[in-house]
């Protein structure tokens, strides 16, 4: 068994807004295993994204994080906590040990510079390379990795003259450059069509297989967490709902927000006649449900659920729920 | 079923920049004919720029057309004047995407429901009576009506959207990506809505959307574009179940499934590269850089669309 190479425990990340405190990750923990694809999913403004954010503090004013450690497994094997480390120490682990690569391949590029130059921006901070011919051809090196199309021509090419999959692999390119360990994806495909989100999965897979990366891929998508990964975690409200290994998850979902999710999503490989809708909205996190925040809209609720928020329970081997379902009474 | 509507080759030019004296034209729908009957779905499928929606505004004369006519209950909506016109901008409507836009922030949601029924002159009794029924009738109350748009989740929006569609009694709903904007737990409300209103009053739609899993669900027939041209058209249980065109394939093939079982065992058929820049189409059948069974014909005779079985039409030389 590999060793996590992250450890998320209790983490909290609150935006202090005009309109309240917004709980947007309250209390999640995780770990991420070296050389796996974890996955985050859930829907819009769960904290899917803000959690992957925090794990290098990347969180702007009003967000704040509020509690927890991120522990990081560094090349020497200890775990250094990263919330604990100074703003510097902090840029350079980002991009050489922690890469990302954000939805929208068009807002990550600089319109005013070249492909070329983005990879030599990047290198050069880190001291990965020491002079801009050196950047050119290692840039070229990586978008070959990358499998663009003319590299040669692609590095003097702006972003406007790339379409958008290939905006995504320069991208992925330019998050490659300093050789990080772990990669996030932040709903790397949404942008892009199904024939051109097929190949960015696929390379993805490539090059995670090729570097021996740990990924961390963000997303909404069900179809994409049984095409990419290993374990998954549910997110609900800024709540983790469930976490496990991918098969067990879509085989046998435990927490009634994951099973409602899998029944609302359709299938393309079969007929269906009829979705089984979620009813309600997901909830505001500036005054969310007490309890387990998933009870208004859960077909199961008790008493226990509107009272008290339920800890994490190991139902069967490393498939953890956090609902009182399961709890022994 | 008797068409509703009858595309007959229609095409849509845009010009762009160009050199002097010298014009160039993106050829967004080049040469399109298709059917809808009246109370069907018909999905509409394609990448980025394939014309999905420029074909839906020629469909509502939101755009005039290069060449071609489009009949609606047998008659070319291009020629339609003064009332005539009037009477099928009441009949024929769409649902926008994203419902954040589409809704007018300084207006009431009683007033964004009445205003078509204004503009339209139509005589409904007690308006709010009227709006109150409609809100019901897409799942919101009377507790909604005086509210503002901002108060509402995309969900809600979206059924004020189509609410408001639906207060001018129409018979043809184009309904452009109307789930992408939402969550997966509130976009099945939402098909499930606009499913039930069309067996309620017998409405006839145009379902475009980019996600595969969903036009399946929602679809009696589908309509696969690229590049300004329908590739293939047919029953959408046999699109899905035996695709012919090597494009839709490869695009069925390639959906995310949301069964890590199934993806496993799946057969991908992957497609290189992206679609061609629609102003210097590729000769031939304009999916042949692209397509793995691409043959020397294919590059320089386009493949006529023809009917491979009943009801079933492709655009491909591998089935003639």
């Amino acid at each position: 068994m590999p060793e996590p190479i992250v450890i998320v425990e209790d983490l909290k990340v609150y935006f202090y807004t005009y309109a309240g405190v917004v709980r947007a990750v309250d209390g999640v923990s995780f770990e991420i295993y070296e050389g796996e694809t974890f996955c985050i999913v859930g829907e819009t403004g769960c904290g899917k994204s803000v959690t992957s954010r925090a794990l290098t503090k990347l969180i702007d004013p009003p967000g704040r994080i509020a509690g927890g450690k991120v522990l990081f497994k560094d090349r020497s094997g200890r775990y250094i906590n990263m919330l604990e480390l100074d703003e510097e120490t902090l840029r350079e682990m980002r991009g050489k040990e922690i890469a990302y690569i954000f939805q929208d391949p068009a807002a990550a590029l600089d319109p005013l510079y070249t492909i070329g130059y983005h990879f030599i921006e990047t290198m050069r901070d880190h001291g990965t390379i020491r002079s801009n011919k050196e950047g050119i051809e290692r840039a070229i090196e990586l978008l070959r990795e990358v499998a663009m199309p003319a590299p040669e021509v692609r590095v003097k090419n702006y972003p406007h003259e790339l379409s958008g999959g290939m905006k995504q692999r320069a991208v992925i390119g330019i998050g490659l450059s300093n050789m990080p360990r772990l990669l996030i994806a932040d709903e790397p495909t949404s942008y892009l069509d199904v024939s051109v989100q097929a190949q960015i999965l696929e390379l993805l897979r490539q090059l995670k297989e090729k570097r021996g990366l740990t990924l961390l891929m963000i997303t909404h998508d069900m179809g994409v967490v049984a095409e990419m990964c290993d374990r998954v975690a549910v997110l609900y409200a800024g709540h983790l709902a469930e976490i496990g290994p991918v098969d067990r998850i879509f085989m046998n979902p435990l927490h009634p927000y994951t099973q409602a999710l899998l029944r609302a999503v359709p299938n393309p490989t079969r007929r269906m006649l009829k979705l089984e809708p979620i009813p309600g909205n997901v909830p505001n996190l500036a005054s969310p449900p007490p309890g387990c925040r998933f009870h208004p809209r859960c077909p199961y609720a008790m008493d226990i659920c509107k009272r008290e928020r339920p800890k994490m329970i190991e139902v069967e081997e490393r498939h953890r729920v956090a609902c009182w379902l399961y709890a022994k009474r | 079923m008797p068409a509703l509507i009858q595309v007959e080759n229609l095409k849509k030019y845009f010009p762009v920049g160009g050199k002097l004296l010298v014009k160039q034209w993106v050829k967004a729908v080049d040469g399109v004919s298709f059917e809808i009957y009246e109370g069907e779905t018909l999905g509409l499928v394609g990448e980025s720029g394939c014309g999905k929606s420029t074909t839906a505004r020629l469909l509502l004369r939101l755009e005039e057309p290069t060449d071609g006519k489009v009949l609606f209950e047998g008659k070319n909506i291009y020629k339609l004047r003064g009332r005539e016109l009037k009477e099928f901008r009441r009949k024929a409507n769409i649902v926008f995407q994203d419902p954040y836009t589409s809704l007018d922030p300084r207006m009431t949601v009683f007033d964004i429901i009445m205003e078509p029924i204004r503009v339209h002159k139509i005589d409904v009794g007690d308006p709010e009576q009227y709006v109150l029924k409609l809100l019901y009738e897409v799942g919101l109350n009377e507790s909604h009506m005086y509210r503002y748009p901002h108060e509402f989740s995309g969900g809600q929006r979206q059924r004020i959207a189509i609410a408001r569609v639906l207060a001018l009694r129409p018979k043809f709903i184009v309904l452009d990506e109307p789930t992408s904007a939402l969550d997966v737990s509130v976009q099945a409300q939402i098909l499930n809505l606009l499913k039930d209103l069309q067996k309620k009053y017998n409405l006839t739609y145009l379902f475009i959307s980019h996600n595969l899993a969903v036009v399946r669900y929602m679809s009696h027939r589908i309509a696969v574009m690229y590049l300004g041209k329908i590739v293939e058209i047919g029953d959408a249980e046999e699109i899905f179940e035996s695709p012919l065109h090597p494009y839709t394939r490869a695009l069925i093939s390639l959906i995310p499934v949301p069964d890590p079982f199934q993806a496993r065992k799946r057969k991908k058929l992957m497609i290189q590269g992206e679609p061609p820049n629609p102003i210097n189409p590729p000769p031939g059948c304009r999916f042949h850089p692209r397509c793995p069974f691409a043959k020397d014909r294919c590059k320089k005779e386009e493949p006529k669309l023809i009917e491979y079985s009943k009801g079933h039409y492709v655009a491909c030389w591998l089935y003639s």
